[in-house]
């Protein structure tokens, strides 16, 4: 079928968004540029903007923002395709990134990764039938002491396993209530990426969801409070060790 | 190193050994709010740096010896002071948050923790180099940080610690929370003001530097969250009582964040120049039955240590001293059972994946890295190839615009220093020797049988 074949022929412009879309969308992005000195710099909020929209950066979304910006779509979409977190297709409303950079996979990811795979039937940035959950597979999320870690729409799913994560999965695909281990409870991906646009999460107790720092981040705190037992296990050349305890 | 072992020998207590200051109150509850942190202390460095002029603080916070938290390690005074005053142009704070080097992960606990340490530093630097709008770019992909710093930032304008008049000081400031979209590249300061005036984030050519044109060519200053969320300490408790921590060179406390194959990852707040014996030797060392292979002092740009190097004090003379980098004391711990040549198979991709483009050598270099490290890993490669990949990466090394290609040449260099033969057994005996299972967290877990 010569449809399926792209020619990369230039494409007609995008269509606009229906009115009543247009005019909610242009007071957020109002909001949006009077943050700023130079209205250019609101580009990357409007991109997460747009993606709360349709849940991707489409041809209309790009259109909308270089209109706002007096912007080129060329200079728009320059900026739209070398971010990693705009999404230019269709994806489902839970984004799973497994973290496999060194650290993480070295401690199980790359094990998770694979497990997502085959249970979802998926492949990397493919989505679930029923448009639920997006598999990928993520840089360092900067929670390396939290190892393994899996992101569900940028919320913090720390220490992982194969099991944990494929509980998470199907729990989001039936619809039951997700919580991370630092974050709060689960929002679509379209909800997610209007708090990354800059307007803060307005769901009561969101903020103070899963209480202030994770168990990892207050290891040396307490050991430095007397709180912790000072131990002595393994040295790190694996020499054995007489004093166990304190 | 007798001076350090005996040290080590005389006391590993970690009540002596460890400082919390940024880290001192994240166990209370609601830890993140404005209410526990003035609880705190909070809030009073800043009236002392109000009562002070301008120039004295940026004096003062450079004779405090306090240097950048994110990787270089450039005396943060030092910056505030190149920025020319009297110019009629906007100066432009801007703090980077976009922690994203492998292994690196202080800034991110801080801010879900403690984020008016930043917002206070931010006020207090903004009144020493006369700016009036600052930006905190925070990379996207940590949505419960930017929540927190939504919130704080909300309380506090309400408190008057920003917008109009701060405190009666004169001072007008405008804070923006801006949320980045996922590109490691942005952590390098002009990317990153590149980024934040809405475009791809490419470094761009010094100079000008950005103390001359940095945001809108106007003159900025780029910190650290951790440099600038240690100031307010400094001023509240005094330079004495910031240097009289740390060492000459490298005064004060800072972050240690401890993952991999130990036994309680994690962050250790504690004065420059501890070591990777002593954190380990207090925190319960190595997971058990395993012992140290391989380990970053500061992230993955930084060149790997192995067990010869337990007892290099961890700051910015001593980590460079014994060839590496403090970078952001990412101190990644890696056990027997890890490969290397994955390792390093792994975070070439990452280098080659997050390379912008602009520089040749970098996004050709880190290309064919990653295709013949694929091959060594994969059992395919050919002895010839390790000369090569030492060739790539010499090529790429200090030829580029900016550090990201600098940082893909340290692993290479360094495991082919340390791990030679490794490369070779793969080679030889044309496969990897190692089991990935081995190094999981679970894997000494026997009650979990993993298909």
């Amino acid at each position: 079928m010569t449809e399926q074949i792209s020619l990369g022929m230039p494409q007609l412009p995008a269509p606009g968004y229906p009115a009543d879309v247009r005019a909610r969308l242009e007071e957020d992005a109002r909001a949006i540029v009077a943050r700023y000195p130079d209205s250019r710099s609101a580009l990357l909020p409007m991109l997460h903007l747009v993606q709360s929209e349709e849940g991707h950066v489409t041809r209309t979304g790009m259109a909308f923002c270089a209109d706002v910006l007096g912007l080129t779509t060329a200079e728009v979409t320059a900026v739209a395709t070398f971010y990693t977190m705009y999404r230019r297709k269709p994806s489902g409303d839970y984004q799973v990134g497994v973290c496999t950079n060194t650290l993480c996979a070295v401690m199980g990811g790359d094990a998770i990764f694979e497990e997502l795979k085959e249970h979802l039937g998926v492949g990397n940035n493919e989505t679930t039938e029923d448009g639920k959950v997006t598999l990928e597979h993520i840089e360092c999320n900067a929670a390396c002491d939290f190892a393994p870690v899996v992101m569900v729409n940028w919320e913090f799913f720390d220490n992982q396993t194969p099991e944990s994560a494929k509980k998470m999965v199907d729990d989001l695909r039936a619809g039951r209530t997700v919580e991370p281990t630092r974050g709060a409870p689960l929002c679509t991906f379209k909800e997610t990426a209007r708090i990354l646009a800059g307007f803060p999460d307005e769901r009561p107790g969101a903020v103070e969801a899963t209480g202030g720092a994770g168990p990892a981040s207050l290891v040396g705190l307490r050991l430095a409070k007397g709180e912790q037992p000072h131990r002595r296990i393994v040295h790190p050349r694996g020499e054995t060790s007489g004093q166990e305890g304190e | 190193m007798t001076l350090a072992t005996e040290i080590n020998n005389g006391s590993s207590s970690p009540e002596k050994l460890l400082a919390p200051v940024l880290s001192a109150f994240w166990d209370q509850p609601d830890s993140w709010t404005l209410e526990t942190y003035e609880r705190h202390e909070g809030y009073r460095g800043l009236r002392k740096a109000l009562a002070m002029s301008p120039d004295d603080l940026i004096a003062y916070v450079k004779e405090s010896g306090l240097r950048g938290r994110g990787g270089a390690g450039f005396p943060t005074g030092m910056k505030w002071q190149f920025i020319p005053q009297g110019d009629g142009k906007p100066h432009y704070l801007v703090v980077n948050a976009d922690e994203s080097e492998p292994g690196t992960c202080k800034d991110i606990p801080l801010l879900f923790a403690n984020p008016h340490s930043l917002i206070e530093g931010i006020v207090i630097a903004c009144y020493a180099i006369r700016s009036s709008h600052a930006f905190i770019y925070l990379r996207g992909e940590v949505v419960p940080v930017l929540r927190r710093l939504h919130e704080a930032v909300r309380e506090a304008y309400a408190a008057g610690y920003l917008g109009r008049n701060v405190l009666g000081s004169g001072l007008d400031l405008e804070l923006t929370v801006h949320a980045g979209a996922g590109a490691y590249i942005c952590g390098e300061e002009t990317a990153l003001l590149d980024s934040l005036e809405g475009r791809r984030g490419q470094p761009r050519l010094r100079p000008p530097f950005p103390a001359v044109a940095g945001l809108y060519a106007c003159p900025t200053v780029v910190n650290n969250v951790e440099s600038i969320a240690s100031v307010p300490a400094i001023l509240n408790k005094g330079k004495d009582w910031f240097t009289s921590m740390g060492s000459e060179k490298s005064p004060g406390f800072t972050l240690y964040s401890l993952s991999g194959h130990v036994a309680s990852p994690g962050q250790y707040e504690a004065p420059l120049g501890i070591t990777l014996r002593q954190l380990l030797d207090m925190s319960g060392g190595m997971r058990p039955g395993h012992r140290l292979k391989f380990w970053t002092p500061g992230g993955s740009s930084t060149p790997m240590f192995t067990d010869e190097h337990l007892d290099v004090p961890l700051d910015y003379e001593g980590v460079g001293a014994a060839g590496s980098m403090l970078g952001t004391k990412a101190l990644q711990c890696f056990d027997e059972t890890t490969c290397v040549v994955r390792a390093v198979t792994r975070w070439t991709e990452f280098y080659a994946h997050e390379s912008c483009g602009k520089c040749t050598p970098c996004r050709e270099g880190t290309y064919w890295l990653v295709q013949l490290l694929r091959d060594i890993e994969a059992g395919k490669g050919e002895t010839s190839d390790l000369d090569k990949l030492n060739d790539i990466a010499d090529n790429i090394n200090g030829k580029s615009f900016c550090a990201l290609g600098d940082g893909a040449a340290s692993p290479i260099f360094s495991s082919l220093k340390y791990f030679r033969e490794e490369y070779e057994q793969h080679i030889t005996g044309k496969g990897c020797p190692f089991d990935p299972a081995k190094s999981t967290a679970w894997a000494d877990n026997h009650k979990e049988v993993t298909a």
